[in-house]
């Protein structure tokens, strides 16, 4: 592959989509931790537990609120009956855990036997007397991240659909959507605050309850590059108005839309400039050492486009940008963004591989030879054995890296790798 | 439907990766969608491995379940074949494949016509195997094939080595310490005087399977994987195996005494009953260290094991045998070793429990409350929350089961690691004891101090500081006053928190 340094337009590729990602089902390990009252039941074989076991590690020892419905033979040829079985399993759940909502996780396994969740779940709704909220996050049709955007869209669906939201024609709520955590949501909250612009909720908050009500033509915004059905469901079936703008990811990131937002609501940015400058300089142990240092984004979790935008302005130079899915509209902020830094900083173009082929990745690596490669946990010991330094892309989703103050977790994030091979440089032996 | 938080086993495909990625040169390719290729990370993490892991995805999307996966999964090996260029492709069925029924057979018959590497179809179904079965199953069936293959070929070496020869048939990925027993194997073997033909599947390549007929007899260091494929031999070739684990110095002496009647009844007139002796006494340090004064200390004392057969049968009868220590329960969720697990035990300990719920163990565990358990990663955990000390013996396991160190379990090195994993399991459940008694730690409850005591904190900023880890939060509490300090503000809220932040000063 060669790089072309006049190109003007990104350049969008699609290769085979034989990567390495995380199921989509992991979004349970982030959800069941943000929405305090719920209980995730992801519907599937031995296979999604083994997956869900392995990847929380630790956490899954803490008594979680999670758990598989295993299927077993007689589900699958339907010697079972799937409404009894499930009703047997929520009636347990309900009686042990008592949550405010069961989330009812979809997965390969009932896409292919063509289980009607959508269908169960009112009727076992009034049964028992707790809402029900069915999401199909499976790996059929999505990838890692894209887990929490089905799950986001089916409470976008759902939720507060009564008569009277109808009503208020002339709302400008503003609801802000993506899951991050409770301080994060804080932080991004005062930010607008700071700036007269009031957030009316999150999807989701903290508690079931506590989920804002949506009405005809709400402003929503997205915090997070993978919610492109959650923004979709918000617009089409909730006919609220979407605010595009890039994602509040590093300053820059931030800066951008809070002034997006603040455009729609009229309201003045005094001293948004300069908060940045103030973040931007704050920054400068890492900016320094990054400046010039080549990135290589393999893709597993959509965060790409947006950290790769943060990386180029802090002067590093991007090779590829490699992504699961690339919705171009709901990351049209984003990709206007990334084109102004990349002319702002003087560099090329990085290309943007949708659906990735790994192991052509490993080839044009192992050519291009990049300081850093942001991978999965599949790639990262074998990369770094052949002398590249990897970070897990996993961290950056399990990591607080909105706003202003945590723009300093993805430099560390990031840094941290180049640092250990600078010790390394010296002999101990 | 089965309502599951946790399971011991995994699912099959697991069983066959673990097979096909500990052979050399072979190559699997996964019926699976986006996703299921998490077999990559464990390997990659758990073991290590500096290598790519040789598994692949024929990722099955919407698009397969329109038009079928045939051409999809016909290219992709054809793909890896000139890739890689490994000798056998393993095509891996998972529970969507089981479900989808495609000719998954007929898609292997039409790859193979082009390709130069053999291409099998792991004969395992989801629904009615788990890892460890699949991954016996999946070791029978290509060692059979390549049996199969060279008799066809006529290259198949069936004249027995000069010198007495084994074939250790089993050790393979991610199975517990294997890597250290195989060492350990080795080396005993090795004193013995006996030559290793052949290890399946760890590090072998399927083209020296033509070789195995040249061994003695076979060894099964592990009841979970291995025994078909060693039935296999014993029937169409007449080779007798060794399905004793030398786990522990009584068992570790059975199984060199059972070696030394094979050789014996073959004609080849050996005594290893002074090596056995001198290994006892003086390489292994366990004997004498059950006779020491420390060891009167954990007779009668009570312990729970549970794990997969091998090791939980192994454990329980080295701590009723050799320590006299009172196994209350012994249990494994190996539940088709049911009778051979209950023949190995029950003369060594009050109880059996044969299940995989882990809700059920830790229910027994709690009604006990054993001095100490020794049992997977869950039994851990299940002692972390009712403080009872455990030893790990078996998967499922952590990273931190994999240790650099040398850690054989089998052998007479491995006797010395077990002594010190059981004695230490103990001694810290009597520290702790003591430690009760005698007032507890005095650091348990030391208060952060602060800078000075003018400064308040509203509610909502300390149940933020209360979120902090403990180990930071001092750190935290008293940049934040410092810093409010410096602002002349008096009373902490969330902003003035953040402010902080932001400035760098956390």
């Amino acid at each position: 592959m060669s790089i072309d340094l006049k190109t003007t337009s990104i350049t969008f590729e699609c290769e085979t989509g034989n990567y390495h990602t995380f199921c989509p089902i992991s979004c349970v390990a982030w959800l069941y931790q943000k929405i305090e009252d719920s209980f995730f039941l992801v519907i599937g074989t031995k296979t999604c537990g083994y997956f869900l076991q392995n990847a929380l590690g630790v956490m899954i020892f803490a008594e979680p609120r999670y758990a598989m419905a295993e299927l077993e033979e007689a589900d699958i040829s339907a010697q079972l009956n799937d409404y009894a079985e499930l009703k047997r399993l929520c009636s347990l759940i309900k009686k042990d855990r008592n949550p405010s909502v069961i989330f009812w996780i979809g997965t390969c396994t009932t896409e292919i036997i063509k289980m009607d969740l959508e269908g169960i779940a009112p009727k076992l709704e009034k049964e028992l007397g707790i809402p029900i909220i069915v999401a199909r996050a499976n790996g059929l049709d999505y990838a890692f991240t894209q887990g929490e955007d089905t799950v986001l869209a089916a409470l976008a669906n759902s939720f507060g659909l009564s008569e009277t939201n109808k009503n208020s024609r002339n709302s400008s709520n503003l609801i802000l959507f993506g899951s991050v955590p409770n301080t994060v949501a804080y932080e991004l909250t005062s930010e607008l605050n700071s700036f007269d612009v009031q957030v009316t909720g999150w999807l989701p908050s903290k508690r079931f309850a506590d989920f804002p009500t949506l009405n005809e033509k709400d402003f929503v915004c997205g915090v997070n590059p993978y919610l492109s059905r959650t923004a979709t469901t918000l617009m089409r079936r909730r006919k609220c108005k979407l605010i595009s703008a890039p994602f509040p990811i590093g300053p820059d990131g931030t800066k951008a839309w809070i002034e997006k937002i603040c455009s729609v609501y009229n309201k003045p940015t005094f001293g948004l400039k300069e908060r940045e400058d103030k973040i931007w300089k704050k920054l400068e142990v890492y900016t320094k050492e990054l400046k010039n240092k080549s990135v290589f984004f393999m893709g597993d979790n959509l965060l790409e486009i947006c950290l790769a935008r943060f990386l180029i302005r802090c002067g590093m130079v991007v090779f590829e940008i490699g992504i699961p899915y690339m919705d171009k509209r709901y990351q049209a902020g984003e990709l206007e963004l990334l084109e102004k830094t990349c002319e702002q900083m003087g560099v090329f173009l990085p290309i943007i591989v949708e659906k990735p082929d790994n192991y052509n990745q490993i080839a044009r690596i192992k050519d291009l030879q990049p300081d850093i490669v942001i991978t999965g946990m599949a790639h990262a010991n074998p990369l770094e054995a052949l002398g590249t330094n990897t970070k897990w892309s996993v961290e950056f989703t399990f990591s607080q890296i909105h706003g202003f103050t945590n723009a300093k977790t993805i430099l560390e994030l990031i840094s941290n790798p180049l640092r250990r091979t600078n010790i390394h440089k010296k002999n101990f032996y | 439907m089965k309502l599951a938080y946790w399971m011991y086993a995994g699912p099959a495909h697991i069983g066959t990766l673990r097979i096909t990625s500990s052979f050399k040169n072979v190559h699997a390719i996964m019926h699976a969608p986006l996703g299921d290729d998490y077999y990559n990370v464990l390997q990659s993490m758990l073991e290590r491995k500096r290598n790519f892991t040789p598994v692949t995805a024929s990722v099955v999307d919407r698009h397969v379940l329109s038009r079928g996966s045939q051409e999809k999964v016909i290219e992709n090996i054809g793909r890896k074949d000139k890739e890689e260029n490994p000798d056998l492709i393993v095509l891996t069925p998972t529970c969507t494949s089981s479900i989808l029924q495609e000719d998954l057979q007929n898609f292997v018959n039409r790859a193979s016509q082009d390709t130069q590497a053999d291409i099998l179809l792991a004969d395992v179904n989801h629904y009615r195997v788990n890892e460890l079965q699949a991954a016996d199953r999946t070791l029978e069936q290509i060692i059979k094939f390549y049996i199969e293959k060279s008799k066809k070929e006529k290259t198949l070496l069936t004249e027995k080595t000069t010198q007495p020869s084994v074939n250790i048939i089993g050790p393979c990925s991610l199975s517990f310490h294997v890597h250290h027993d195989l060492m350990e194997l080795k080396r005993l073997l090795k004193d013995l005087g006996i030559i290793v033909n052949l290890v399946l599947p760890q590090d072998a390549l399927v083209t020296d399977i033509k070789k195995l007929p040249q061994a003695w007899f076979n060894i099964v260091p592990y009841r979970e994987v291995g025994l078909l494929g060693a039935e296999y031999l014993k029937t169409f070739y007449d080779m007798p195996f060794i399905d004793i684990s030398p786990i522990g110095i009584e068992d570790t002496a059975k199984f060199i005494r059972n070696i030394q009647n094979l050789l014996n009844q073959k004609g080849y007139k050996v005594d290893f009953e002074n090596y056995i002796d001198v290994q006892t006494r003086f390489v292994s340090q366990a004997a004498w260290f059950s006779r020491s004064i420390d060891c009167q200390n954990l007779v009668g004392k009570t312990a729970v094991v549970f794990g997969d057969a091998t090791h939980a049968a192994a454990l329980t009868r080295i701590l009723a045998k050799e320590l006299g220590i009172n196994v209350v329960l012994a249990g494994t969720y190996c539940k088709h070793q049911k009778d051979w697990f209950i023949n190995q035990v029950q003369s060594y300990c009050k109880d059996t429990l044969i299940t995989d719920d882990h809700t059920l163990v830790a229910d027994m565990i709690s009604k006990i409350e054993p001095c100490a358990i020794f049992g997977t990663q869950m039994e851990r955990h299940i002692g972390k929350r009712l403080n009872i000390p455990c030893g790990v013996i078996s998967a499922p396991v952590h990273i931190q089961n994999f240790p650099l160190g040398y850690k054989p379990f089998v052998g007479y090195e491995g006797t010395n690691q077990i002594a010190d994993l059981i004695y230490n399991s103990f001694t810290l459940g009597m520290e702790d004891h003591l430690l009760e008694i005698f007032g507890g730690h005095d650091t348990k409850s030391v208060e952060v101090s602060s800078i000075s005591t003018e400064i308040e904190w509203d509610t909502n900023a300390i149940s933020e500081l209360k979120k902090i880890p403990g180990f930071v939060r001092g750190k935290i509490k008293r940049n934040v006053e410092k810093f409010a300090k410096i602002n002349n503000i008096n009373k902490i809220s969330l902003e003035v928190m953040y402010a902080c932040k932001e400035n760098g000063n956390v």
